[in-house]
């Protein structure tokens, strides 16, 4: 059984995000990182496979920058990586990239299992993780604390999930494609033979005409970025003989500024 | 900024694309596996080594430059530099000087002058991370000068009764072995010593004291005592009486070491105080709007960058087998110019940070107490400056 799973580069998290003066998008030059939430997929993807020997396939959709992904998950040990990029595939718009991640997921052939990371961090979105599983028509489960089975022969999964306020066990047949939560694992470091390894790998990249797909215009249209406005923030200190006419004070403003 | 990646490496810029692959992970490893414990380790006046060196082994962090038949990988000086450099970064300099005594102090002889048994028995564990390994050269009467040492190693058939003592031997609360310098024959002079490698496991091999001290707090630090311990012969690095050689020859890979990870650390002290300084006000303003704080800052950048290429000369050098009086002239530059500008930085930023640097909860303290070592370990500024005195011809005539 195959096991995929995707990844993206993103922005390292520390770095100050902001639309320039064009309106494009930039980080100076703060490095690019694998989108975290993707450490815990790229993991789980390695375990399971090994578990039901199978073989697990990292794919990125996206130009070139997300060539730095892909080979930090080969040197986590993922065994293959593939990139998908054609001229006017809109990434933005998420329907787009659901269709061509589940042509390449149906690309690969003998995948049991499609595993996501809970979300993108730099675009804050996880709707394309249920599209793709909509796309593909497979089960999807998402918020994945924990794999409790992985029955290849069977072609059964059974997970624990997240719920508001509680956990919920769950049985599905697969294929099926799920999102996992930080915490479900600790990823690895990406070793030195691994990075060896990976830094020779030539990452192939498979075309819309590879997947056998030709894309609809985009529904949803990217009209520009914008920063957020500028919070003004007044600093007030507050005066009093003794901390409780301090308290006093501070307590009242807080209810004048309806914060209480 | 550093962390660019040029395409094609050179001299100013020697990393590769899987260079910088490998510098993210081990950034990442020091600031999840190391930085969320040095105040643990730093109150407890020890790190676990076991574990650290575990980890690290298995991602082949420890072995870099080390034939792969003994648990090494093969791989160039420039992931050394690296591995050192992100070290440096790390909050405590006691857990990269632990990790560099294991790598380049107490194994490189080893590596180049061991019998095979030898390599197989304890080089090959310390490089995968299974062992601890300290270096053990310095005594109560011998520091800077190695050629006093008293140390005797006494040939009692296959073996070597050993009696002695070894004073500031960092790991050496829990190593598991010692790269011992012995006197192996009568006389007072460098020659006549030998390297021995002996487990600590040896009958007669007393942890003495651990050392208290005013920085390095994470690191154990022990004297160590020998009572009639009984070593094989057969534990002998390479030739009997070229001890003192082998040791000079493993000084310089310490000494490079030494100022990459005190270059990395300097920077990074200079760019915390940078950021402190942009954001504590005083007078109306931030700190860094004096001019006197920027220029200083700016200075320190200046000589930081300037130290970074020179130890990268000298990584260059290594790296093309140049003629060891060569390596061991600039080794020897790199090692004096970072403990001075460490002092210079510790000084200069701690003064910066006013009161706020005078806190323990401040990393600018540590880093005050931390970074005077570095000018009086592996070889003092003085010893430094003899070398190069010497090596640049500047003995009277």
């Amino acid at each position: 059984m195959h096991i995929v799973t995707f990844t993206r580069s993103t922005p390292d998290t520390t770095a100050k995000v902001e639309v320039n003066g064009k309106g494009e998008v930039t980080w100076g030059d703060a490095a690019t990182v694998v989108n975290p939430w993707d450490e815990y997929s790229l993991e789980e993807a390695i375990v399971q496979a090994k578990n039901v020997g199978g073989k697990a396939t990292v794919i990125a959709i996206g130009t070139e920058m997300h060539n730095e992904a892909l080979k930090h998950s080969l040197a986590m040990g993922l065994d293959a990586a593939v990139r998908v990029w054609s001229d006017g595939l809109d990434v933005t718009d998420s329907l787009h990239w659901a269709t061509a991640a589940a042509a390449a997921v149906n690309k690969v052939g003998d995948v049991g299992l499609v595993i996501f990371g809970k979300e993108s961090v730099d675009t804050g979105t996880d709707q394309h993780i249920y599209q793709t599983a909509r796309k593909l028509g497979w089960t999807m489960l998402s918020y994945v604390a924990k794999i409790l089975e992985l029955d290849a022969a069977n072609k059964t999964i059974k997970v624990e999930k997240v719920l508001e306020g509680g956990k919920q066990v769950l049985t599905a047949k697969l294929p099926a494609v799920i999102s996992v939560m930080k915490g479900i694992n600790e990823p690895r470091y990406p070793s030195f033979i691994g990075i060896r390894k990976a830094s020779k790998a030539e990452i192939p990249v498979w075309s819309l005409s590879d997947l056998g797909v030709t894309l609809p215009a985009a529904s949803t249209q990217l009209v520009g970025y914008s920063n957020l406005p500028v919070q003004e923030v007044v600093t007030e200190i507050i005066d009093g003989a003794t901390p409780q006419e301090k308290a006093e004070k501070l307590v009242e403003k807080l209810l004048e500024a309806k914060v209480l | 900024m550093a962390t660019n990646t040029p395409l094609k490496p050179n001299l100013f810029n020697p990393f590769t694309e899987e260079h910088e692959m490998f510098r993210k992970s081990v950034r990442a490893f020091v600031e999840n596996e190391l930085n969320p414990y040095v105040d643990e380790w730093e109150e407890a006046g020890i790190a676990p080594l076991h574990d650290i060196f575990k980890k690290m082994g298995q991602l082949g962090f420890l072995g870099l430059h080390y034939p792969s038949e003994y648990g090494g990988s093969d791989a160039d000086i420039w992931f050394t530099v690296i591995l050192n450099e992100e070290l440096g970064r790390c909050g405590a300099a006691g857990i990269p000087m632990a990790v560099g005594v294991q790598t380049g102090m107490a194994t490189p002889a080893l590596a180049k002058y061991g019998s095979e048994e030898l390599k197989q028995k304890y080089l090959k564990p310390a490089l995968l991370g299974d062992m601890v390994c300290a270096i053990a050269v310095t005594e109560p009467d011998a520091g800077s000068d190695v050629a006093s040492i008293r140390t005797r190693a006494v040939r009692d058939g296959d073996h070597y009764v050993i009696n002695g003592s070894k004073m500031y031997i960092t790991n050496g609360t829990q190593a598991d072995w010692i790269c011992l310098l012995a006197r192996t024959s009568d006389g007072n002079d460098y020659r006549g010593m030998s390297l021995i490698v002996v487990p600590t496991d040896t009958e007669g091999f007393i942890v003495s004291k651990k050392l208290k001290k005013l920085g390095n707090l994470s690191s154990d630090t022990a004297v160590l005592t020998f009572e009639n311990m009984r070593v094989p012969v057969s534990n002998r690095i390479g030739d009997e009486g070229k001890g003192f050689y082998y040791q000079m020859e493993q000084f310089q890979i310490e000494r490079l070491v030494g100022a990459i990870g005190g270059t990395a650390g300097a920077e990074k002290a200079v760019r915390d105080t940078i950021r402190y300084t942009q954001e504590r006000h005083a007078f109306g303003k931030p700190l860094i709007a004096n001019q006197w704080i920027q220029f200083k800052l700016g200075e320190l950048l200046t000589e930081i960058e300037a130290q970074k290429r020179l130890n990268y000369y000298c990584a260059s050098l290594i790296e093309a087998n140049a003629p060891s009086n060569e390596v061991t002239r600039i080794a020897s530059m790199c090692k004096l110019k970072v403990g001075r500008l460490m002092r210079q930085v510790a000084d200069t930023c701690l003064q910066f940070y006013g009161g706020m640097g005078y806190m323990e909860e401040t990393p600018i303290s540590r880093y005050f107490r931390d970074s005077r070592l570095t000018s009086i370990g592996g070889g003092a500024d003085e010893i430094m400056l003899q070398i190069i005195a010497k090596l640049e011809g500047m003995e009277p005539r």
